[in-house]
């Protein structure tokens, strides 16, 4: 990346790399040995992109699967315990090794651009997450591999499915893989959340109040807040299962006095926010293409940001309406069910501020804006449905049913993934600089579109006539036939235009005849629009001083005292920071301390249990070691110079 | 980094949006997420105490087992041990590295001396003649106090450990002759997190132990 005009401060940096056993990479590094060291939050970002991507393909052929076994009545594509894997796999991957890391490939890539940093406060941290990331996906899909296979608990594991004493395999490992990964993807989530907070509270380039950030930029901070305080539960949770399974504690344990109820209260507790942690960063991504493609200012950016923090305060308050069914007593369901509609309100008021974006715009309906609408309008019907949730009485109808499968699915696919596409469509030309094909983008919604309805819609009805959810198959004679085709079909409908869809996003870096996006393609509004496409590596030759919200379009068209100023660069340039290995080296380290702690355990010719942590305490010395090796590197760094229309 | 120009590049501390800098936000956010372990833990031992105190159909006493005098002793140490961690901030902000040095010493041998009573204090419940108390029983019946109290109180201890560890390491670096007054946002840092683990314990031992002899 370095031009001729840039220099090269301090080449001690490279010499000194040398003489060490194990060198730093120096600024010059491609390649393989780039993609393994990289701090830059812009190759982090694509990183957590592609990996996420590949998981949806995993994610999405277990659905499909799913969908196979349901089409005709009784039948054995899959056994029951197939089915339960499934199930449970599909839905840990989509939340934890899709959904969520793919807002974390927009939080990384787009984030910094929208507030002027010239990267996230703790850059070797960010590769760590990553990584963490990486391991944590790997761990949960090795449980294929070895006894009992997959776990078959649901992705919310409920005791006491997870006692071993009711183990369906002797000796099933499929638990023990999904607390140790989910443990793992916690810690990513949890690192990288700090990382982000900091670096919006404390990085924003001169004159960028928190009353200018871009909408997407806050809701990364609302959800980092959320995943702050909302994976801890888990993480206990966690704990106390591992120690129930691997050491004989009592937590979940009804035989001994445990109590299963409190199982799902802390997961719930962790399992709500989750719901906001995976749709807030799809209302961010709308929030910026509704304006941006309607030629108008966002409407009420204020309360759309207020609307964000209170449901992310709220969503700590509502996760009892999970559990409507198992008996908390009138008072704690009243509340919560009150609670609940309450929560309803912050996401209408959003709902009508797109709305209300659009109403007089110019709108041009290219694929991100296509994509916006069908947020919206695919959202809204799993709004609706949710406030039916609600409602005590008709919660207790709907439980387990296939109307809940529906539901969750509008907000998830209808919502979530398709503000994800969007944000793809919309910021991937930013990422590989060329422009994708718009009819080969239109396509894609509409299969995506008719797919995901065809799928899920008939669904509400198989839920009203009584088709049970979380069960393999169905007898002959209830009527669930017919529909259940339907949705099989639209499922395949729906994963061909998710693939063709993945095709065209990573055609889009590697094709070079597509066109060249240029800096802003779209005519946008915010700060990120004002570097080249691809972004340099440095982001801003200068930083940026901001004198309005929508700064990009200020600059374009707005008066001359609303656009921004460059500071000047001072003697030391650009600083950037090095490359380094340690994040990857403590990453391996966690991997290896949870591969012992799932072997640690085996049985002696005479029956007796003998535990051996060789390969845990291992693993763990490794991991800090590179901890260690980290704190002692520092930050390093080296300078640049470019000019300044080098952005 | 050993040259003087490499060194300059070490210490470009940049400015922030706040005025704070950025490792002190990052453990600020770190202690409020580790706010919600702990207050998962603690809540999980509250709603276990009473409902499991009667599991098998007689009430267990716990106090049977619990040492009171002992941990009374080891919260005094531990609470003290903050004192010198203060300390051992403000010498590094004053460039005084031989105070800093013994501060610190003070900080991990007081922190020592907790773990080794909660080493002591969990030998001695697992194989309390006639009270024993495990992770799955207490005096040989299924019990969930065991699991709720070692884990929770483990957990703290892990805290204490880790941070002992961290301690260990500015001690270490202390000789290296590197460490300076630039150093002391770093010490400070790891000084938060002593306080916070402090003060954790200060929720802990009443509403684990105290509160069994007075509810």
């Amino acid at each position: 990346m370095a031009t001729e005009s840039i220099k090269y401060l301090s080449p001690d940096t490279e010499n000194k790399a040398k003489t060490q056993v194990f060198p730093r990479p120096g600024q010059h590094t491609t390649g393989l040995i780039d993609w393994l060291t990289t701090i830059d939050h812009k190759k982090i970002g694509l990183m957590y992109g592609l990996t996420a991507l590949f998981f949806l393909i995993v994610g999405g052929i277990e659905a499909l699967l799913i969908r196979s076994q349901l089409w005709d009545h009784n039948m054995t594509v899959l056994t029951n315990r197939e089915y339960n894997q499934m199930f449970t796999m599909h839905g840990t991957t989509m939340v934890f090794l899709v959904i969520m890391p793919l807002s974390a490939a927009f939080f990384n890539f787009v984030m910094p651009l929208q507030i002027g940093a010239r990267d996230v406060a703790f850059p070797r941290m960010n590769t760590l997450s990553l990584w963490c990331f990486i391991v944590g996906g790997l761990v949960l899909n090795l449980s294929w591999f070895f006894t009992g296979g997959s776990p078959a608990i649901g992705w919310f594991g409920y005791a006491p499915l997870t006692d071993t004493r009711f183990a369906e395999v002797i000796g099933d490992m499929g638990p023990d893989f999904w607390i140790f990964s989910l443990q793992i993807l916690g810690v990513a989530s949890l690192l990288a959340s700090f990382n982000f907070i900091t670096t919006i509270i404390n990085m924003r380039a001169p004159g960028m109040t928190m009353m200018r950030l871009p909408v997407f930029t806050w809701m990364t901070l609302i959800v980092s807040f959320l995943i702050i305080l909302a994976f801890p539960a888990i993480t206990i949770a966690l704990v106390e299962l591992m120690f129930d399974r691997t050491y004989g504690t009592n937590f979940f344990d009804f035989l001994e006095g445990g109590k299963p109820h409190l199982w799902q209260h802390l997961f719930w507790i962790f399992g709500h926010p989750e719901v906001y942690i995976l749709i807030l960063p799809a209302m961010g991504i709308v929030s910026e293409v509704i304006p941006v493609f309607s030629r108008k200012p966002l409407f009420g950016y204020g309360l759309i940001v207020f609307s964000g923090a209170i449901i992310g305060f709220m969503g700590f308050a509502v996760w009892s309406h999970h559990m409507f069914t198992t008996g908390m007593g009138v008072v704690a369901t009243s509340a919560f069910a009150m609670l609940t509609m309450l929560i309803a309100i912050p996401t209408g008021v959003k709902i009508f501020n797109w709305i209300g974006t659009m109403w007089g715009g110019r709108i041009r309906f290219d694929t991100p804006m296509l994509f916006a609408l069908g947020f919206i309008t695919m959202f809204m019907i799993g709004g609706f449905t949710g406030i039916m949730h609600s409602s005590v009485p008709i919660d207790a109808q709907h439980q387990d049913s296939y109307f809940v499968v529906a539901h969750f699915h509008y907000v998830l696919i209808g919502g979530a993934l398709f503000g994800l596409y969007c944000g793809f469509y919309f910021w991937l030309p930013k990422m590989s600089g060329r422009l994708m094909n718009e009819k080969l983008g239109k396509f894609v919604f509409t299969l995506m579109f008719i797919g995901f309805n065809l799928t899920f819609f008939p669904m509400h009805y198989l839920g009203m006539i009584g088709q049970p959810r979380r069960t393999h198959t169905y007898n002959e004679g209830h009527g669930f036939e017919m529909w259940n085709q339907a949705a099989t079909i639209g499922a395949f409908i729906l994963g061909v235009g998710i693939v063709i869809g993945i095709y065209q996003f990573v055609n889009s870096f590697f094709n070079k005849k597509l066109k060249p996006a240029g800096k802003n393609p779209w005519d946008a509004r915010t700060l990120e629009w004002t570097l080249s496409s691809p972004v340099k590596e440095y982001n801003f030759s200068r930083t940026p001083i901001i004198k309005a919200r929508d700064q990009a379009w200020e600059n374009n068209y707005g008066s001359k005292e609303n656009h921004s100023e460059k500071e000047p660069l001072d003697d030391h340039g650009v600083h950037m920071p090095d490359r380094s290995w340690w994040p990857l080296v403590t990453a391996l380290g966690l991997f290896g301390l949870c591969l012992g702690m799932l072997f640690h355990r085996n049985i002696d010719p005479s029956g007796e249990l003998v535990r051996n942590y060789t390969v845990a305490i291992a693993g763990g010395a490794v991991m800090v070691f590179g901890i260690i090796m980290w704190a002692l590197e520092g930050p390093g760094g080296y300078h640049l110079f470019p000019k300044e229309e080098e952005e | 980094m050993s040259d003087a120009s490499a060194h300059a590049l070490e210490h470009h501390e940049p400015v922030t949006s706040t005025g704070i800098p950025n490792k002190k936000v990052l453990m600020w956010a770190f202690l409020g997420s580790d706010c919600m372990f702990f207050g998962t833990l603690i809540s999980t031992h509250l709603i276990y105490r009473k409902i499991s105190a009667t599991v098998g159909g007689n009430f267990l006493d716990i106090r049977d087992v619990f040492d009171i005098e002992l941990t009374s002793f080891s919260t005094f140490i531990l609470l003290a041990s903050s004192l010198f961690m203060a300390l051992a901030v403000s010498a590094i902000h004053k460039g005084n590295l031989k105070s800093t040095r013994w501060m610190l010493l003070g900080t991990i041998v007081f922190g020592a001396i907790f773990l080794a009573c909660q080493v002591y204090e969990f030998t001695h419940f697992v194989h309390a003649p006639g009270n024993e108390l495990t992770l799955s029983t207490y005096r040989g019946e299924p019990h969930v106090f065991g699991s709720t109290f070692y884990v929770l109180t483990g957990t703290h201890g892990t805290h204490v450990a880790i941070g002992v560890f961290w301690l260990l390491g500015w001690l270490a670096y202390s000789f290296t002759g590197k460490m300076s007054t630039a150093h002391a946002l770093d010490v400070e840092i790891c000084g938060l997190y002593w306080h916070f683990v402090d003060i954790v314990w200060i929720i802990i031992f009443p509403v684990v132990y105290l509160m069994e002899y007075a509810l």
